[in-house]
């Protein structure tokens, strides 16, 4: 086996070391009854060229993106990664290195944590971030478990715009934990009537922007609402690339802002890896989960990089830690942070730009079809349509026709009652002849 | 694993490398943040500008500086690149740290997930265009139930401690389905992993510590003492912590089921055993699998991970959804809690799990086969017990008596009188050119040392490294303090001032 450096005279030259007669004798501390002789039944060992060839198989019946018109989004984006990225990434110092435990020689990755820190809060706009998440899901429900503790009160209120499967992560925590969820009704414009719900018992209030439906809302007036009874604001954005466009979490008076950094330096992969973002008040940073990065000195006297912080962590609070979290998504807020750095704000200005003029391009070319009506009022790359007849029967006849042409209301919540409502987006990546190809498939399947 | 919440403060400086006039070391170049080094109109990438405006969005438009630096490609790549030379990476030497197993990544395993079918589809495409993943995803979980004898596997958790929410979740379900409700127990050995109590307390039970044997195993009678009406599961590593197989896992899984609760099995160890021992014969009924270590994703400098978790027959109706079913003419996903899922407790995560991880751990397993899967474990414990025989003279081994599994652990009594310490030692590792082993974990031996091999070292590099630790375990006894308190001397840094970072927390760059 390739991987096994070991050869047999290298085998029975260390069990004579050891002092024992076979390998065997090094398991003796398993029950006989659960000791296997022979191998379970699975194939045996195959070569590189036997390996590539079944996975090529089966890369080969999935429909890749790029090589359709392709308008999927609802918490996953498709946007050009400079092939910097994925060549940096790869370098073994970064992709074969563990959790930075030994900070002097770990320096890369832990100054790399430290920039992403940085441009995490930047474009939140929010004081600090840590170190990331696992995605923006599980961002979310781990921010409204903070809410919890910082406010020590138990209930959370959650807008109809957020993403239904962000909410069901959030319920399934939150109902682990014996804290209380109100989700409201699915909504295409209605983040503000999160206000009416709030009380003196809520923890927090958690409003997305864009919204699933893609509709972008000012969440000013419901940070000053939630203050105002004691509780948290947490803002959920699905699409980082929005930041580039749209008014920060930070500026509209967010306590925590958490998203799904996926948009940026991270493909599709089928819905992971991703990485999820975490920024906050820094006066609350005590109370936040995962890994924190922080900056130092060391013994010489020179600028340096440590996790910090850690006593918040499993590994020393234990059943007192703020979070179960041991990885975060390291390789994951690498890319991000190159893909971050290559772009710059002026590179994200403009990419967010283009995302925007793709989707009021989708937009024009969709509005003249017949049996669809735009429902978004405001939007940066996504927006929800309303056909005439079932979204996922539509998708799928698209589908059928070689157009990805969005994602069905239905699919993500069944029983919301919006069969009838398309999710679609446009990024930087969709030409002028994909739209035109998705309208005249949407025509025909419409008609 | 890991240390450092015990915080190092830097000792004195032992300055006997002479500075150089930049701060440059040779090839190890001093490297400013990108915000000291980026422009703010500079930007990297070349894209069409929007030919119109926004004007659709007035007073939601941000307008003041966001306050990201840009970098040339050029400035990119040399960046990233003089921060990587500042890393130890498995590739470059043995990575010795116990519980985490830092093995080789195969870089076919890289190439696989690349392909564009499986890193450019999209979760939510119509099951009908992405027919070869969810057969990926069926044939990994095939794999999984089978090389641990369970009946299902739940996917969708993203790292190991995830997988232990997911599996403690489905445990609370199962009583509560069963008019259970009432248990709020969790039982946890004192050697166990931090992520043990710490999801414990996070899905609402309150923890209990098992004790110990003086052989470092689960104290059967203590166990048997502490379980009752309200202990809802206990939650062992097998092998544990102190990298010893628990001879009485059968026993401790029927006292425990006799006792009503569950058994929770931490799989951080599966390496150890896979191909020889099937977790289901033992009992279990919940255990995480860590992608990222026993089937060699790369661990990326802290992630992703990924952590199925295989359940038994009490629990697989508990599994969140989705998951990925097959009919006869192909395979669909269970998305809803609906009829067949109408049991299922939620959701981990917004999608369908570690996709890319799912296709790194399929091609690894794939190569080694059911054959070097089992070579896989031998070769791991082989490597150990090694390491365990050529230090066992100078240093002390924690349990002395009978083999070891996958990871020696030496305690620190041999430095007793030297004025070394475990840390110290650590340090001076790195100037030997090694990653130090995992530090005072497991909390139950005193000044811990774990180490963890792997497979995947040669007896040439096991070697290498065995000749590092003795001749740095005599320069200890002979006195040397000096070569280990200011240690390390010739890494990119001197020890960090960790107590400094903490009371002062500087958590991101600001303009002075």
């Amino acid at each position: 086996m390739r991987y096994l450096p070991l050869t047999p005279d290298d085998r029975a030259e260390m069990l004579s070391a050891i002092g024992v007669s076979s390998v065997d004798d090094l398991f003796v501390d398993v029950p006989a009854s659960a000791r296997r002789t022979g191998f379970v039944d699975l194939p045996r060992v195959a070569g590189e060229l036997e390996v590539e060839r079944e996975l090529a198989a089966l890369s080969a019946r999935n429909v890749a993106a790029g090589s359709v018109p392709f308008f999927v989004g609802a918490g996953a984006y498709r946007h050009h990664v400079p092939a910097t990225v994925d060549h940096i990434i790869q370098r073994s110092e970064f992709l074969t290195s563990y959790t930075p435990y030994q900070p002097e020689i770990a320096q890369g990755t832990l100054q790399v944590l430290f920039e992403f820190q940085t441009q995490v809060a930047a474009l939140t706009g929010m004081e600090v971030a840590n170190a990331s998440l696992y995605d923006g899901s599980t961002a979310t429900a781990e921010a409204v478990m903070m809410a919890k503790r910082v406010t020590k009160r138990n209930r959370a209120v959650m807008s109809g715009g957020v993403h239904p499967h962000y909410v069901a992560t959030t319920e399934t925590l939150a109902h682990a934990e014996g804290m209380d969820v109100t989700a409201l009704p699915a909504a295409v414009d209605a983040e503000d009537a999160v206000i009416e719900a709030i009380d003196a018992g809520v923890a927090c209030v958690v409003v997305q922007t864009p919204n699933v439906f893609g509709t972008a809302t000012d969440v000013t007036k419901i940070a000053e609402a939630a203050h105002a009874a004691g509780a948290l604001l947490i803002v959920v954005t699905t699409e980082a690339m929005s930041f580039g466009l749209l008014k920060s979490p930070g500026e509209m008076g967010a306590d925590i802002a958490v998203a799904e950094g996926q948009s940026i330096g991270n493909a599709l992969n089928f819905g992971g890896p991703y990485v999820g973002l975490f920024a906050c008040r820094e006066k609350l940073v005590r109370q936040a989960p995962g890994r924190l990065c922080g900056e130092t000195v060391d013994a010489d006297g020179r600028r340096g990089f440590v996790l910090t912080l850690s006593t918040r962590e499993q590994h020393i609070r234990r059943d007192k830690a703020t979070s179960n979290i041991c990885t975060n998504s390291g390789l994951c807020a690498l890319a991000f942070s190159i893909h971050m750095s290559l772009l710059g704000e002026t590179g994200l200005r403009q990419v967010a730009a283009l995302n925007h003029q793709r989707a009021r391009e989708l937009k024009a070319a969709l509005e003249g079809v017949k049996g669809v009506e735009v429902l978004t009022p405001r939007f940066f790359n996504e927006f929800a349509v309303k056909l005439a007849k079932p979204a996922a029967q539509v998708v799928q006849s698209l589908a059928d026709r070689g157009v990805l042409g969005g994602v069905p209301y239905s699919r993500l919540a069944p029983a919301a009652g919006l069969d009838d409502v398309l999710l679609v987006a446009a990024t930087e990546t969709v030409t002028g002849e994909d739209i035109a190809a998705f309208q005249a498939a949407l025509t025909e399947v419409m008609a | 694993m890991n240390t450092v919440g015990r915080p190092t403060a830097p000792a004195q400086t032992n300055d006997f490398v002479h500075p150089t006039l930049t701060g440059a070391r040779g090839l190890l170049q001093d490297e400013a943040l990108i915000f000291e080094l980026g422009g703010w109109d500079k930007t990297g990438v070349d894209l069409p500008s929007a030919d119109r405006p926004a004007d659709d969005l007035d007073g939601l438009l941000r307008t003041d500086p966001i306050g990201l630096p840009g970098l040339s490609e050029p400035e990119a790549v040399r960046h990233y690149v003089r921060l990587s030379q500042k890393n130890h990476a498995i590739d470059l030497a043995l990575y010795p740290l116990g519980s985490c197993t830092m093995k080789h990544n195969p870089r076919l395993n890289e190439k696989m997930a690349r392909l564009p079918g499986f890193s450019d589809i999209h979760p939510l495409q119509p099951v009908s265009t992405v027919q070869g993943a969810l057969e990926l995803m069926d044939r990994l979980a095939h794999w999984l139930k089978t090389l641990t004898g369970m009946p299902a596997v739940a996917m969708t958790p993203k790292a190991g401690a995830h997988g232990e929410l997911c599996g403690l979740l489905a445990i609370k379900a199962a009583h509560e389905a069963n008019g259970q409700g009432h248990r709020k127990t969790v039982l946890c050995p004192t050697s166990a992993h931090g992520t043990n109590p710490a999801t414990a307390a996070f899905v609402g039970y309150s923890v209990v510590e098992i004790a110990q044997t003086e052989d470092g195993r689960v104290d059967l009678a203590d166990l048997a003492s502490k379980l009752g009406p309200d202990v809802a599961a206990i939650m062992v590593t097998n092998p544990n912590t102190c990298g010893l197989f628990e001879r009485d896992i059968v026993e401790i899984a029927r006292l425990t089921h006799a006792a009503g609760a569950y058994f929770y099995c931490d799989g951080a160890n599966f390496n150890a055993i896979v191909g020889r021992v099937r977790p289901g014969d033992l009992g279990v009924d919940a255990m995480h699998i860590n992608l990222h270590k026993t089937f060699s994703t790369p661990h990326g400098g802290g992630g992703p991970g990924a952590g199925p978790v295989v359940l038994s027959e009490a629990l697989a109706a508990f599994a969140p959804a989705p998951w990925v079913v097959s009919h006869g003419d192909g395979f669909a996903l269970v998305e809803e809690q609906v009829g067949e899922a109408a049991a299922a407790f939620g959701r981990m995560s917004a999608f369908h799990g570690q996709m890319g991880m799912f296709v790194r751990a399929y091609a690894y397993m794939r190569s080694h086969g059911a054959d070097g899967l089992r070579q896989v474990a031998e070769d791991a414990v082989l490597n150990a017990n090694y390491i365990k025989a050529s230090l066992g003279d100078l240093m002390s081994p924690a349990f002395p008596d009978g083999p070891c599994m996958h990871e020696a652990l030496f305690d620190d009594a041999w430095l007793e009188g030297t004025g070394v310490t475990t840390l110290d030692f650590a340090k001076a590792m790195i100037d030997e050119g090694f990653h130090p082993m995992t530090m005072y974990f497991p909390l139950v031996v005193h000044g811990a040392m774990l180490i963890e091999p792997t497979e995947t070292e040669s007896k040439q590099e096991l070697d290498r490294f065995v000749h590092a630790l003795r001749l740095l375990a005599q320069a200890a006894k002979a006195g040397e303090v000096d070569r280990f308190k200011g240690a390390p001397f010739h890494a990119p840094l001197r020890r960090l001032d960790e107590t400094l970072a903490a009371r002062k927390p500087k958590l991101r760059w600001r303009a002075e």
